[in-house]
C-alpha cells in the first residue's frame, strides 16, 4: 500500500495513530450491578442502588464480564493476566455517581496482542496490542431537556467496556479505518460486543502526531469519542493537517484532549495538558483482584469460534475461493455461516464434495444474494431465501434442471416471495430443455429465419454464433441448455 | 417489679423464653428510657413505633417456638448502617433528609433473628473522630462523671451513640462500626464490651463506607456474653460484599468457658509508651496478673512497626475517604447547595463545602494530597507496604501466642474540647487500636477498672484472624477476673 504522506510546504510528514478503542461487554447484568443493559430504554430505567452510587453499596464483579474480556484476548492473541486489580479513577462529574470511574490501571486483565489488517489493496499489516481492561461506563448527561438544568441519564452507568488499546503502529486514516473495522469483525464474531458504533456500544479515542519520516514521535493530541469509522478517518485526516501546519508555521504541538465535529469536520480543544485530571488512581478496596487459573483460560478459549483470519485462510487454501469473495464472506460471521450452510447442504444434495462447489457458490453468494440483500437494505440474517433454499436454487443449475440465467430469475422471484426454487420451476415451467431433438428443431428454423447472417457467419464472422445462441434461447424462452444449445448449433452452422 | 432496662441480652433472653416477659413489655421500657435520656445526646432518630411493631413480632416468633439469640432485643444502631425508610446520615450534613431504599446487611441479620429497633445513634460524621465532637446533631455525652463533678466527658468515637445508649441503659445492645478504634475505644471509655470481629466477617453492605478496607462492623454490649450472642447474630458471609468472607460463623457464646489454661498471652513491648499514665500502666500489669492467675502463660512479644501503624493509617484511612465521599456532591441525595447563576462545579464546591464538617474536609485533603501524581508512591505505596510489615508482626506474634493483650487507650474518657483543637492528640488516642485495624483481626475491648477520677478503663483483647472464639474467651475471662461493677450515676434521667 502506498504510503500516506501529509505534504507540507516545507517536505513531507508522516503520521502516527493509536487508537483507544471502547468496546462495550456483550453481558446480561452491568460490570458491578445486576442491573440490566439493554440499549434504548426509558432514561434511568435500568440503574441500580450500585450503579447510582448510593451510600454503602458495594460493587461486586460479574464474572461474566471477565470472561468475555479473556475471550477478546484469546482472539487477539493476547497475553491473558491471571491476576489483575480494579482501580478507581478519581473525578468528579455530574454522570459519574460514585466520583470515580472502577477501571483498571496498573495491571489489565488482557497484556499484549495482534490485530492484522486486511488493505484495500489486499495487503495485511500487524497492528499491535498494547493493553485490553475492562472499566464500568459512566452516565449520559442531557443537556437539551431543560433551559437551565442537565439531566443526567444512568442507563449507562456501570455498563462494562473493554477498552483496548492499540501500539501506535498506525500510518494513515486508511489503516485506522481497516483496524476500526478488523476489531470489530473480530469482537462480532466472538460476541464479546456487538460492534454498533452508533448506538455508542464501540467509540474510539484517535491519538495523533505527525512527524519528519525518521524522526522521533511528534506530540500527539488525543480525540475523544469517535462513534464512526469515516469520522475517525476524518478527524486523522483534518488533525495530521492541524499539527503539520502548527510545525510549519514555526510553533510547537501542545498535547491535548481534543473533540471531533462531525458537522464542521475539524476538532477542537477540549483540555489541555495543564487542565488535565489527575485521577488519583489507587486500587478499589471494595473489590478483590481477579484471579482465575489455567482452565478458566481454556474453557474461554474452548468458547471461542473459528476466527475471521483462520477463516478466510481455509476458504481460500481449501475451498479455492476467489481470495476477493473470501474476504467478502469473512467480514461478517453471519455471512460465513450462511455460505457455510449453504455449501454443506448444496454438496449432500447434488453428491459431490464441498471444495467442488463452494467456488461457484461464493460467487453466487457475494454477487447475487449480496446484491438483493444490499438493494433491499436487509443484511443476511433477515435474507427471505435461506440458506438452504440457496442451495436448492444452484443445486437445479447444478443438475441442469435450470440454466444460470433462469436462475436469476428464479431467484428474483424467491427473494420476493419466499417460495422454494423447484417450486418456482414447477409453476413458471422453466424446465430447462435439454432434449436433442426438440433443440436441433428449433436451431433449424432460427438458422432458416436467418439466411444473411450464416452466409456471414460462413464468410468467416465467427463472432455471429453468439448472435445464433441469442436467438435460439429467445426462442426457447431462455430454457434451452446453453451447453447443449452451442454444442448443436456450431455443427449446423458451419455446414 | 425489676428495672427491665437493666437486664442484660442473656438474662432477657432467658426470661423471654420462659414467658417471664414480653418483648414488648422489654421495648416499652426501653422507649421509656430512650425518652428519658434525651441529655445523654445518643439517638439521632427515634423508632418507637416500628419498634412495638418489631416487638410484636419478636412475641410471635418466641411463641411460634422461633426465639433465637436476639429476639425481642431492643437495640440502637449506628447512624452509618443503612436502614430502610428511616435517618441514615453517618451524622453528616451532606445526607440531609436521607432515607434509604434498602437496608444494611448487618441490620437486616438483626431483624431477621427477630431483633427490636429502638432508632438511629449518633456518632462522629462518617466515622471520623475519636471523641464523637464531629457529630453534625451534636457530641453524644458520656454517662460517667467523675467523682464528685458535674463535668461532662467524652464518650469516645466514632461510635459514642452506641457506648452511651448501651451504657446509659438506653438499648441492650448497638451496632458499631471500627475503622481504626472506633468501637473499642469509645467501649473503653464507657465502660462496655466492644468487639470489632476479623475484617471481611461482617457485611459492609448498607454501611456508609469511611474506609473500605479497614471499616468493620462490630457491636457494644454491657458484657462479654451479651457481646458474643449478638456479635453471632450479625456476622456471616454476604454475596453483595467482595471483602466478606465465606466461613461458617461459631457458636460464639460457647466459646466462653471461662478456660484459658495452657494459652499464651502476648504482652507487645512496643505498647509501653512512655508518657502513658501510670493507671494504665497499673490497669495492664493488673490484667498480666489475672491471665497468670487463670493459668494462661504471659509471653513478651515484639511488634516492631507499630510505632509506624498511626502515620500508615492517616495516609490509608483519608485516601480511601477521599474517593469514598465524592459521590456525596448534591447530585442524586442529600444536601444540595446552589450558587444563583453557578454551574455544577459551582454545586458541588457550595454542597461540599455546607455538608462536610472540618475534620471531614480534613481528611478528605489529606487524602487527595496523598493519592495525587508525585506524592502517591511516597505516601499512599509507602504507607500500604508498611501495613504489610504491621500485618506480618501480628502473624509472626501469632506463631507463638493465641492472643495479645494490651490497654486499649493509653488515657480515660477526656473532657470536651480538650483534643478538638489538636487533631494529632486526638489521633493518638487510637494508638493501640489502629494497628489490629491495618491487619483485619479482630480486637475487643474489656471493661477493667477505673481510673482515680472513677472513670472506666478497658484491656484490649486481640485474635488471629478469624479466632473470635479466642478473644471473646479471653475477654470473659478478663471480664470475670475484673468484676467490673461499677455503673454510672443516672445524672440524666
Amino acid at each position: 500500500m502506498g504510503k500516506y504522506i501529509v505534504q507540507g510546504a516545507t517536505g513531507d510528514f508522516e503520521i502516527v495513530l493509536g487508537l483507544e478503542v471502547h468496546a462495550q461487554v456483550i453481558s446480561n447484568a452491568k460490570l458491578f450491578s445486576g442491573a440490566a443493559t439493554e440499549f434504548g430504554a426509558e432514561p434511568n430505567a435500568q440503574v441500580s442502588l450500585v450503579d447510582a452510587a448510593m451510600p454503602g453499596m458495594l460493587p461486586t464483579i460479574n464474572a461474566e464480564c471477565i470472561r468475555q474480556a479473556v475471550r477478546t484476548g484469546l482472539a487477539l492473541g493476547a497475553q491473558i493476566n491471571k491476576f489483575s486489580v480494579f482501580d478507581r479513577k478519581n473525578y468528579f462529574y455530574a454522570d459519574l455517581p460514585q466520583g470515580y470511574q472502577i477501571s483498571q490501571f496498573k495491571h489489565p486483565i488482557v497484556g499484549e496482542g495482534t490485530v492484522t489488517l486486511d488493505l484495500a489493496d489486499g495487503s495485511t499489516k500487524e497492528v499491535g496490542i498494547e493493553r485490553i481492561h475492562l472499566e464500568q461506563d459512566a452516565g449520559k448527561s442531557m443537556h437539551d431537556q431543560h433551559p437551565q438544568y442537565t439531566y443526567v441519564d444512568l442507563n449507562r452507568s456501570g455498563v462494562a467496556l473493554m477498552e483496548i488499546v492499540s501500539k501506535p503502529d498506525m500510518r494513515s486514516p486508511e489503516e485506522a479505518g481497516a483496524y476500526l473495522t478488523k476489531l470489530r469483525t473480530i469482537l462480532r464474531y466472538i460476541g464479546s460486543c456487538d460492534g454498533n458504533m452508533e448506538q455508542g456500544s464501540m467509540r474510539a479515542d484517535v491519538n495523533v502526531s505527525v512527524r519528519r519520516p525518521g524522526e522521533p514521535f511528534g506530540t500527539r493530541c488525543e480525540i475523544k469519542n469517535v462513534n464512526s469509522i469515516r469520522f475517525v478517518r476524518q478527524a486523522i485526516e483534518y488533525e495530521a493537517q492541524r499539527q503539520v501546519d502548527i510545525i510549519e508555521a514555526g510553533g510547537k504541538v501542545d498535547q491535548e484532549t481534543r473533540l471531533f465535529d462531525p458537522n464542521k469536520g475539524e476538532t477542537r480543544s477540549m483540555r489541555s495538558k495543564e487542565e488535565a485530571h489527575d485521577y488519583r488512581y489507587f486500587p478499589d478496596p471494595d473489590l478483590l483482584p481477579v484471579e482465575f487459573d489455567d482452565a478458566f483460560i481454556e474453557a474461554a478459549r474452548a468458547s471461542l469460534p473459528e476466527l475471521p483470519d483462520h477463516k478466510k485462510a481455509r476458504f481460500v487454501e481449501e475451498l479455492g475461493l476467489p481470495d476477493y469473495n473470501a474476504s467478502v464472506l469473512v467480514a461478517e460471521k453471519e455471512s460465513c455461516d450462511y455460505f457455510e450452510d449453504l455449501i454443506a447442504a448444496l454438496a449432500k444434495k447434488v453428491g459431490k464434495d464441498v471444495k467442488d462447489v463452494a467456488a461457484k457458490a461464493s460467487n453466487w453468494v457475494t454477487g447475487d444474494l449480496f446484491g438483493a440483500l444490499n438493494k433491499a437494505g436487509k443484511s443476511v440474517t433477515e435474507s427471505p431465501v435461506s440458506a438452504a433454499q440457496g442451495a436448492d436454487l444452484l443445486a437445479l443449475i447444478e443438475d441442469g434442471t435450470i440454466s444460470g440465467r433462469i436462475a436469476k430469475d428464479v431467484f428474483e422471484i424467491m427473494f420476493e416471495t419466499g417460495k422454494d426454487a423447484d417450486v418456482i420451476v414447477e409453476e413458471k415451467g422453466l424446465k430447462q430443455v435439454s432434449d436433442t431433438g426438440e433443440i436441433e428443431k428449433i436451431i433449424d428454423e432460427v438458422i432458416a429465419a436467418n439466411p444473411g447472417q450464416l452466409e456471414q457467419y460462413r464468410a468467416g464472422k465467427d463472432k455471429l454464433i453468439g448472435f445464433f445462441v441469442g436467438q435460439v434461447m429467445k426462442a426457447t424462452g431462455g430454457k434451452a441448455n446453453p451447453g447443449l444449445v452451442n454444442q448443436l448449433l456450431k455443427p449446423k452452422l458451419d455446414g | 417489679m425489676t428495672d427491665l432496662t437493666k437486664l442484660k441480652i442473656a438474662e432477657a433472653r432467658d426470661l423471654l423464653k420462659k414467658g417471664d416477659i414480653s418483648a414488648r413489655e422489654l421495648t416499652e421500657a426501653y422507649i421509656s428510657a430512650v425518652e428519658a435520656a434525651d441529655a445523654l445526646n445518643a439517638y439521632v432518630a427515634k423508632t418507637p413505633e416500628m419498634a412495638l411493631e418489631m416487638a410484636d413480632k419478636a412475641d410471635a416468633m418466641i411463641k411460634a417456638g422461633g426465639q433465637k439469640g436476639m429476639t425481642g432485643i431492643p437495640v440502637g444502631i449506628k447512624d452509618l448502617f443503612a436502614t430502610k425508610g428511616v435517618h441514615t446520615q453517618a451524622c453528616s450534613h451532606i445526607l440531609d433528609g436521607f432515607k434509604p431504599e434498602y437496608e444494611s446487611t448487618v441490620s437486616q441479620k438483626l431483624w431477621d433473628d427477630g431483633a427490636v429497633m429502638l432508632g438511629k445513634l449518633n456518632m462522629d460524621e462518617f466515622a471520623m473522630g475519636s471523641s464523637n465532637e464531629t457529630s453534625y446533631y451534636g457530641p453524644v455525652k458520656n454517662p460517667w462523671r467523675a467523682k464528685g463533678s458535674n463535668n461532662d466527658f467524652v464518650p469516645g468515637g466514632s461510635s459514642g451513640g452506641s457506648v452511651a445508649s448501651v451504657a446509659g441503659y438506653c438499648a441492650m445492645g448497638a451496632t458499631a462500626s471500627d475503622t481504626g478504634g472506633s468501637i473499642r475505644q469509645p467501649a473503653a471509655f464507657t465502660g462496655t464490651f466492644g468487639i470489632k470481629p476479623t475484617y471481611g466477617r461482617c457485611s459492609r453492605y448498607g454501611m456508609v463506607a469511611f474506609a473500605s478496607s479497614l471499616d468493620q462492623a462490630g457491636t457494644i454490649t454491657r458484657d462479654v456474653r451479651d457481646g458474643a450472642i449478638m456479635l453471632e447474630s450479625i456476622s456471616g458471609f454476604d454475596a453483595k460484599d467482595s471483602t466478606s468472607v465465606d466461613l461458617p460463623v461459631p457458636n460464639f457464646e460457647a466459646a466462653l468457658t471461662g478456660d484459658i489454661r495452657g494459652m499464651k498471652i502476648g504482652i507487645p513491648q512496643e505498647y509501653h509508651l512512655a508518657g502513658m499514665p501510670a493507671e494504665i500502666e497499673a490497669l495492664w500489669h493488673q490484667g498480666i496478673e489475672w491471665m497468670k492467675a487463670a493459668g494462661a502463660e504471659v509471653v513478651d512479644i515484639n511488634l516492631p512497626h507499630t510505632k509506624y501503624a498511626l502515620p500508615t493509617y492517616y495516609i490509608v484511612a483519608p485516601a480511601e475517604a477521599s474517593s469514598n465521599l465524592a459521590r456525596y456532591d448534591g447530585v442524586r441525595y442529600g444536601l444540595r447547595e446552589t450558587v444563583e447563576g453557578g454551574g455544577l462545579v459551582d454545586m458541588y464546591e457550595a454542597t461540599r463545602a455546607a455538608g462536610f464538617g472540618d475534620e471531614v474536609k480534613r481528611r478528605i485533603m489529606i487524602g487527595t494530597y496523598v493519592l495525587s501524581a508525585g506524592y502517591y508512591d511516597a505516601y499512599y505505596l509507602k504507607a500500604q507496604k508498611v501495613r504489610k510489615l504491621i500485618s506480618d508482626d501480628f502473624k509472626r506474634a501469632f506463631e507463638k501466642v493465641d492472643a495479645i493483650l494490651t490497654p486499649t487507650a493509653p488515657s480515660a474518657a477526656f473532657a470536651f474540647g480538650e483534643k478538638s483543637d489538636d487533631p494529632i492528640a486526638m489521633y493518638l488516642n487510637d494508638v493501640f487500636t489502629v494497628p489490629a485495624s491495618l491487619a483485619g483481626i479482630p480486637g475487643s475491648s474489656v471493661p477493667a477498672g477505673l481510673d482515680a477520677n472513677g472513670l472506666p478503663l478497658g484491656l484490649q483483647i486481640l485474635g488471629k484472624a478469624w479466632d473470635e472464639e479466642t478473644v471473646l474467651k479471653v475477654s470473659g475471662v478478663i471480664e470475670e477476673a475484673a468484676g467490673f461493677t461499677a455503673k454510672p450515676e443516672e445524672w440524666w434521667r
